[in-house]
């Protein structure tokens, strides 16, 4: 059996340029299960994704992915222990088509789903399969990111803000998916601004402020402490 | 007018457009996808005509064979420098890339003038090409119809892989965004390094084409370069056929200059390029960045 522990955060220092964001961040994702990280615009959310793929310039502390050590590593050496990530502005290429965009991110682990299987989940993508990728609209282009991680076979997601922006009829779409996606025994770490959607999809909820972790609610704690978790939102 | 001036000129221009095309070509490979303006470019077309002159000379290795060798050659010495200088500067202004091939334009083309003087050295065009085809108004040596061929099927073959296969996507997306590239398990490091191997040595097989046409002289890629990033900055960085047309195109205008004008031949794409840069400062077919 391998480490139950999929994703490991201690005391994780991230900088842009000059500015220092992530202040000793901590937490740990379990093998097969969803968590969310709740906070205000500003909070570090985004930057924390970025340093756990190792896009940040400076950062420090420790991250294991699936047992290895990562705070040095390349971020194509960490996407390769099998971790697919949806960066917050989608990062749909506009020199690639829709279908190229899809089979660009190599193979990182062993249950990839084929091109039918996506089309299948996302009709859409099939239909506008030659179009440049960043003529879709903001859902479709949502769908794409995250059909592109899934063909990799990547079994740690990083979902950041899949649904911003979205109608609410996509947002259910999106949702769908990645509820698919849990169920399959991926385990998911999910920025998420929409109470909702988080409380849907994750078990437990990181509370996120000024670079740190400053509270955890698991699923049964979610009724008891709905108010903490809208309030860190600013709601 | 004298038809036969005006057409062996714009036989010229049209060979000197095919090396600009495949120059430029280069060029913009690099540029996109390591951020360099390579005038070291000039230094690998250079070692080209003169890798083929050796192969020859000492080892009686015919044009050929050179064909296959010399672009080999040329993209491993670049990788080469890829990896142990340009792979160092990355983080730096795009200025210091341009300091920097500079610098390995001048220190390679000293190295050859020191082994070789700068006299032209002849390079005979192999017997399969030589000769030519009367064609009543003009006469049009093989060679140089080859040269255009060849040059042409260059530029289309690496339109074709950049286009239309898995590694052209790649390289597509490695320009586009290369970090995110990278966090999909890309590795782009060593795919710059690549790229930049396939972008010299696409100026290697240039200066193969051009050694039996102009001497081969330790300054023959010094002189080209500079009117090849004249040629890039009017055609743009955008698109890879639009640099193609726009070599063949001002290749041609230079040729066509030369009959109308002579003395305006040599500035005439200078000429062009202020007015493009006052008009579309990204170039005809370039996109703003």
């Amino acid at each position: 059996m391998a480490d139950p522990v999929s994703l490991s955060l201690h005391d994780v220092h991230g900088f842009y340029g000059e500015s220092h964001v992530l202040h000793g961040l901590s937490l740990d994702v379990v093998r097969g299960e969803a968590v969310s990280i709740i906070g205000r615009n500003g909070a570090g959310k985004t930057t924390m994704m970025r340093a756990i793929m190792g896009l940040l310039e400076r950062r420090s502390g420790s991250i294991i992915v699936k047992g290895v050590e990562t705070i040095v590593a390349a971020p194509e050496r960490i996407a390769r222990l099998g971790v697919g990530y949806v960066p917050e502005d989608r990062g749909i290429y506009s020199s690639l088509d829709v279908t190229e965009n899809l089979l660009l991110p190599p193979r990182v682990g062993d249950d990839c789903m084929s091109l039918v299987d996506i089309y299948r989940l996302f009709p859409n993508l099939e239909e506008r399969r030659r179009s440049q990728g960043t003529r879709l609209s903001g859902g479709e282009q949502q769908m794409l990111a995250i059909a592109r991680v899934l063909r990799t076979g990547a079994d740690l997601f990083l979902l950041d803000e899949p649904t911003e922006g979205l109608a609410p009829v996509i947002v259910q779409r999106i949702c769908a998916a990645i509820v698919g996606m849990k169920e399959k025994g991926h385990t998911i770490v999910l920025v998420e601004q929409n109470v909702d959607v988080a409380a849907h999809i994750a078990d437990r909820h990181y509370i996120m402020e000024h670079g740190r972790i400053i509270d955890l609610i698991t699923r049964s704690e979610l009724d008891a402490r709905s108010d903490r978790l809208k309030s860190a939102l600013g709601i | 007018m004298n038809a036969q001036v005006l057409f062996g000129q714009l036989l010229i221009g049209l060979i000197n457009g095919s090396f600009y095309a495949m120059m430029s070509l280069g060029l913009a490979l690099i540029f996109g996808l390591l951020g360099i303006a390579n005038i070291a470019q000039g230094a690998f077309y250079m070692m080209g005509a003169f890798f083929t002159w050796m192969l020859l000379r000492w080892f009686n290795v015919g044009y050929f064979a050179a064909l296959a060798l010399v672009p080999i050659a040329i993209g491993v010495i670049g990788m080469a420098i890829e990896r142990l200088l340009l792979a160092r500067i990355y983080k730096l202004d795009h200025m210091y890339g341009l300091l920097l091939t500079f610098g390995i334009l001048m220190l390679v083309q000293g190295l050859f003038v020191w082994l070789f003087a700068t006299a032209g050295r002849p390079y005979p065009a192999p017997a399969a090409l030589s000769g030519g085809f009367d064609l009543g108004f003009m006469f049009l040596p093989k060679y140089r119809v080859w040269v255009v061929f060849a040059s042409l099927a260059f530029c289309l073959a690496t339109w074709l892989v950049i286009e239309k296969t898995p590694l052209g996507r790649t390289l597509r997306a490695a320009t586009e965004n290369p970090m995110l590239t990278r966090a999909f398990g890309v590795n782009v490091p060593a795919l710059m390094t690549f790229g930049f191997g396939v972008g010299v040595a696409l100026a290697g097989a240039a200066g193969l084409l051009a050694a039996p046409i102009y001497s081969v002289s330790p300054i023959m890629g010094g002189d080209l370069i500079i009117v090849v990033f004249a040629v890039v900055v009017i055609g743009g960085m955008g698109s890879i056929l639009g640099s193609i047309v726009t070599s063949l195109v001002l290749g041609l205008l230079e040729g066509a200059t030369r009959v109308v004008y002579p003395q305006g031949a040599n500035m005439v794409i200078f000429v062009i390029m202020i007015a493009v840069l006052l008009v579309r400062p990204a170039g005809l077919f370039g996109r703003e960045r």
